[in-house]
């Protein structure tokens, strides 16, 4: 969080248990599980993706599913969405409860599915025209609110579906079909938008790294707010080769951002520290293909869990009267 | 005869009781938006409920952050009162600009109280009868301190509590309700300046006093609630078991998503201030897919902006409900004006071939079960349901009979039992029943919800075949709600001259303006539409009965001569005796102007009144 921006400390707020708010919400109520069994690659697999082959979009389909088999959330708590544009097909693929939203909008309808329901966990892909572009103003919003949700931006640098036109992250002199001399305008830097908008959990991976990306994805999945992982993956069709910088099979080097131990050793001092905000625009602003890994991490409460107070609050205040007592009480000082 | 039944002011025969007994009484409070005339003709009409009387207002604000003219109307008194009155009895003029504008407004021989502090009447304007006070000099020497002419509202409440013969034990309740809880001094000087008005002789001035019919409460009869429209439809959301929303800041939906927001918490709910509108009917189709039936709203332009996600929602077939409160339009237009130019946006805004529910509450009271019968609908045929209130519902406060709440909530709970192993997303052959996340599938196939055409199972499909199938599905359903509905009411003559349809709020003044012309002999009556999309069945069949259909709307006759609605049933009935009484000036209908547009449909052919030659 920027130093700019007067913050409330989290001490200032009565700690509640969240479940405790849950069990309490007569909204909220976990259905009675039956037996579990582990959630499989097998049983997440739905239709075959209509990715063209070769696609970058498939490593981090099945970095996905071994994302999933490690956690092992109750298979019908697990949410996939998306918006429009290649990647956004995903949740056609996975065998999740999820669906196919609008172009851009996915993360305001992400974020109604968290704050709705605090048993869930939700994931949203798409690209990044989905993200910077037509969205762009939903994720600078989701992010300064820390709705916990995990944002999996698969970036290719253009727009595929609709064929190649300049994305707002094709770089400088990239040749689309909208700029057929080469884009002119100044590319959006994902990471430094990341870290200005208030996001708490910020990781950038390539989709060439299967393990890295797992490991990125799960830290994102585990973190207790907005968490979002930029994952560098190939357009073959329209932006072959966009990548190869960062991948080692094509001569390019794969940088890993290696974190602060805290061990107190001097080559400590050169490792990043995830909570400094400064240093992570530092990263962001290396030259190109820059580094992989973990950006920023820090905590700050999460828009559910502010919710989640204000409805403590609010009960303790009305003596956690029921709905028919509550709107009667209304009605009578209207009388 | 139009307007309120009160007596002429000069027309009192000395030696007559000084107290004359009114059925009812139109009021109008002229002065600053800031001067506080909301608050007191808010006591008034919650002083007119409490006393089972009925009562509406009026009022207009101007569109400025703060201050500016503004009026108040009031109309309380017995019996049914169905518009806020197309002429005041008793005019309060605050400040000469207020004199100016608002005279006009004073019926003859009725009755002018004005601050002389700071308004010179016209001395050769003999039409009323003209009672000047210095109101601002009286509070400020009643109050003292340095609170200024603070409180000359409340003066001026004193005032017509004497006038009128009001309940004085009631209206001090009311005034330390609204303001106990705050500083003490603040209850201490506005009963100051309430006790200084109330001692003006006002009834040496004007001649007498006035006292309302009494009203008691037939047997049975539940207590009345006063409050304005938005008011009425937060409650109603509430009782249909909404419990989650998410809105932006638009004049006159905000009120809305303010109350929305303070209520919620209480009931374990989420409401969420959203970045802008697309953000706004996305989280609130969020919140639907997880299981809880949410709401968004806006005003017009706001509207606009959430199309292409209410075309989501009729493809991906997902419960919700959206609130539009209308204003004149297009663009910006005017914000704090009445207009009903939103219902074909309502109905076919969007893209795509679209079906949707749309809903119009007839006055505050509906405002409440509209919500609820939204939720039902909602729910019933997993669509989205739009409300069309306006500006003039939103603002205007009734009073009406405390709704039975133990036989109206909703059950809020999402549905997340297990789905059967047949369990089908989007099955062709029965209503779509959206299974929410948490929903255990016996089948273990987990459903995709989707904008992109699709099969039964939401697997994305360019099957010419199915997409025909699937449109027809999505149409046919609400051809089955629309067959469920009840057959509209006719008021008045079954058979005869002249129908009036309306929709939404205009009803008051034209179940006014039918009263008025049946009482002059016409064979007149009255259908006004609470479903407006689809319609309810039986209209063709009523339409038939009558030589003119006059359809009344606050929109523009358009480029072939018909308001929104009339075009809509000309298509549907393709009944050319259906015609157009509509108007944009952005103020609610006077019942003269109903009336004098019906009667002028009566003497004419042909498209909205013009006469063929």
């Amino acid at each position: 969080m920027s130093t700019a921006v007067p913050s409330i400390p989290t001490e200032a707020l009565p700690v509640l248990s969240l479940s405790a708010v849950s069990q309490s919400n007569p909204s909220n109520g976990a259905p009675a599980s039956a037996p579990r069994v582990p959630v499989t690659k097998k049983a997440l697999t739905a239709d075959h993706p209509t990715w063209c082959p070769g696609c970058g979009d498939f490593a981090v389909l099945a970095a996905f599913y071994r994302v999933l088999e490690k956690l092992q959330y109750p298979h019908e708590n697990i949410v996939t969405f998306a918006g429009i544009g290649c990647s956004s097909r995903f949740p056609y693929f996975v065998n999740t409860h999820g669906g196919h939203f609008i172009h851009g909008r996915s993360l305001p309808f992400a974020a109604g599915i968290s704050l709705g329901r605090d048993d869930l966990h939700v994931f949203v892909f798409g690209g990044d025209g989905d993200g910077f572009s037509i969205g762009g103003n939903h994720l600078v919003h989701t992010a300064r609110k820390n709705v916990r949700l995990t944002y999996v931006i698969m970036d290719n640098f253009v727009y595929g579906l609709t064929k190649k036109q300049t994305s707002p992250t094709s770089p400088i002199g990239f040749k689309s079909k909208t700029d057929p001399t080469g884009a002119m305008d100044q590319p959006i830097n994902p990471m430094r938008t990341l870290v200005n908008s208030g996001a708490t959990f910020i990781a950038r991976s390539h989709a060439t790294q299967v393990n890295h990306m797992i490991d990125m994805m799960t830290r994102a999945a585990q973190h207790d707010g907005f968490s979002v992982v930029e994952i560098l993956s190939e357009c073959v069709e329209f932006y072959a080769g966009a990548f190869d910088a960062a991948n080692p099979r094509k001569g390019g080097a794969f940088r890993n951002i290696e974190l602060k131990k805290n061990d107190g050793t001097p080559e400590d001092a050169s490792r990043h520290d995830p909570t400094d905000e400064l240093a992570a625009y530092k990263l962001a602003t290396e030259p190109w293909p820059g580094s992989f890994g973990i950006f920023y991490e820090v905590k700050r409460p999460t828009k559910n869990r502010l919710e989640a107070d204000l409805i403590a609050r609010a009960r303790e205040r009305t003596k956690g009267a029921g709905d028919l007592d509550l709107l009667q009480a209304s009605f009578a000082r209207l009388r | 005869m139009v307007g309120s039944n009160f007596p002429t002011a000069g027309a009192v025969t000395p030696g007559a009781s000084l107290v004359q007994t009114v059925p009812d009484a139109v009021i109008r409070l002229a002065g600053n938006s800031q001067d506080g005339i909301q608050t007191i003709g808010g006591f008034l009409a919650r002083l007119a409920g409490r006393s089972d009387q009925d009562v509406m207002t009026y009022m207009t604000i101007p569109s400025t952050i703060s201050g500016g003219p503004s009026i108040f109307q009031v109309r309380m008194g017995t019996g049914e009162i169905l518009s806020a009155g197309d002429h005041a009895d008793f005019l309060v003029a605050f400040y000469q600009h207020s004199y100016d504008a608002h005279i006009h407004s004073l019926r003859p021989g009725g009755v002018l109280v004005y601050d002389s502090d700071h308004v010179k009447p016209d001395p050769e304007d003999k039409r009323f009868t003209a009672v000047g006070i210095p109101i601002t000099s009286l509070t400020v020497e009643a109050v003292g301190g340095a609170t200024k002419d603070k409180g000359k509202n409340i003066f001026v409440l004193g005032l017509l509590a004497r006038a009128f013969n009001l309940d004085v034990e009631k209206l001090r309740a009311l005034v330390t309700e609204r303001f106990g809880g705050r500083a003490e001094d603040i209850v201490r000087n506005a009963m100051l300046a309430f006790d200084a008005g109330y001692a003006m002789p006002v009834e040496n001035l004007l001649g007498h006093c006035y006292r309302f019919d009494q009203n008691p409460r037939a047997a049975g009869q539940r207590q009345q609630v006063t409050m304005d429209g938005n008011t009425a439809l937060t409650y109603g959301l509430l009782a249909a078991g909404v419990r989650h929303g998410s809105g932006y800041p638009i004049t006159p939906w905000s009120s809305i998503m303010e109350m929305l927001r303070t209520e919620l918490p209480k009931y374990g709910g989420v409401f969420v201030q959203a970045e802008d509108e697309l953000s706004a009917v996305s989280q609130a189709l969020g919140f639907s897919y997880s299981g809880h039936l949410a709401v968004t709203g806006s005003s017009g332009p706001g509207l606009s902006l959430k199309m292409e996600a209410l075309g989501w929602a009729v493809m991906a077939e997902m419960p919700l409900i959206v609130v539009n409160v209308q204003r004149g339009g297009p663009s910006t237009g005017l914000p704090t004006n009445v207009e009903q130019s939103d219902l074909l946006q309502a109905i076919y805004g969007s893209h795509g071939d679209a079906p949707r529910v749309v809903l119009a509450p007839r006055d505050v009271e509906d405002c409440f079960y509209i919500a609820i019968e939204a939720g039902r609908i909602a729910r019933e045929y997993s669509t989205p349901v739009l409300i069309l209130s306006d500006f003039g519902l939103a603002t205007r406060i009734e009073a009406f009979e405390e709704p039975d709440l133990k036989k109206l909530m909703a059950d809020p709970k999402p549905d997340l039992s297990g789905r059967g192993a047949d369990y089908k997303p989007y099955p062709l052959e029965r209503t779509t029943r959206h299974a929410p996340p948490g929903s255990r599938m016996d089948s273990g196939v987990y459903p995709v919800v989707t904008g992109l055409e699709h099969d039964e199972m939401g697997h994305p499909t360019g099957s010419p075949e199915l997409h025909t199938k699937m449109t027809a599905k999505r149409r046919e359903k609400i051809k089955r709600l629309a067959a469920s509905l009840p057959v509209p009411e006719v008021f008045g003559e079954a058979k005869g001259d002249v129908l009036v349809v309306g929709w939404g709020s205009t009803f008051g003044p034209i179940r006014d303006a039918v009263k008025t012309l049946r009482a002059a002999g016409e064979k007149i009556g009255q259908v006004h539409l609470r479903h407006v999309h689809p319609l309810p069945p039986g209209l063709e069949e009523i339409f038939l009965n009558y030589r003119h259909i006059c359809v009344v709307e606050m929109n523009d006759e358009g480029l072939y001569g018909h308001g929104q609605l009339a075009t809509l049933l000309r298509a549907r009935y393709a009944n050319p005796a259906i015609r157009s009484i509509a108007k944009t000036d952005g103020l609610t209908f006077k019942v003269r102007e109903i009336v004098e547009g019906i009667k002028r449909l009566q003497t004419t052919t042909g498209s909205n009144g013009k006469s063929h030659a």
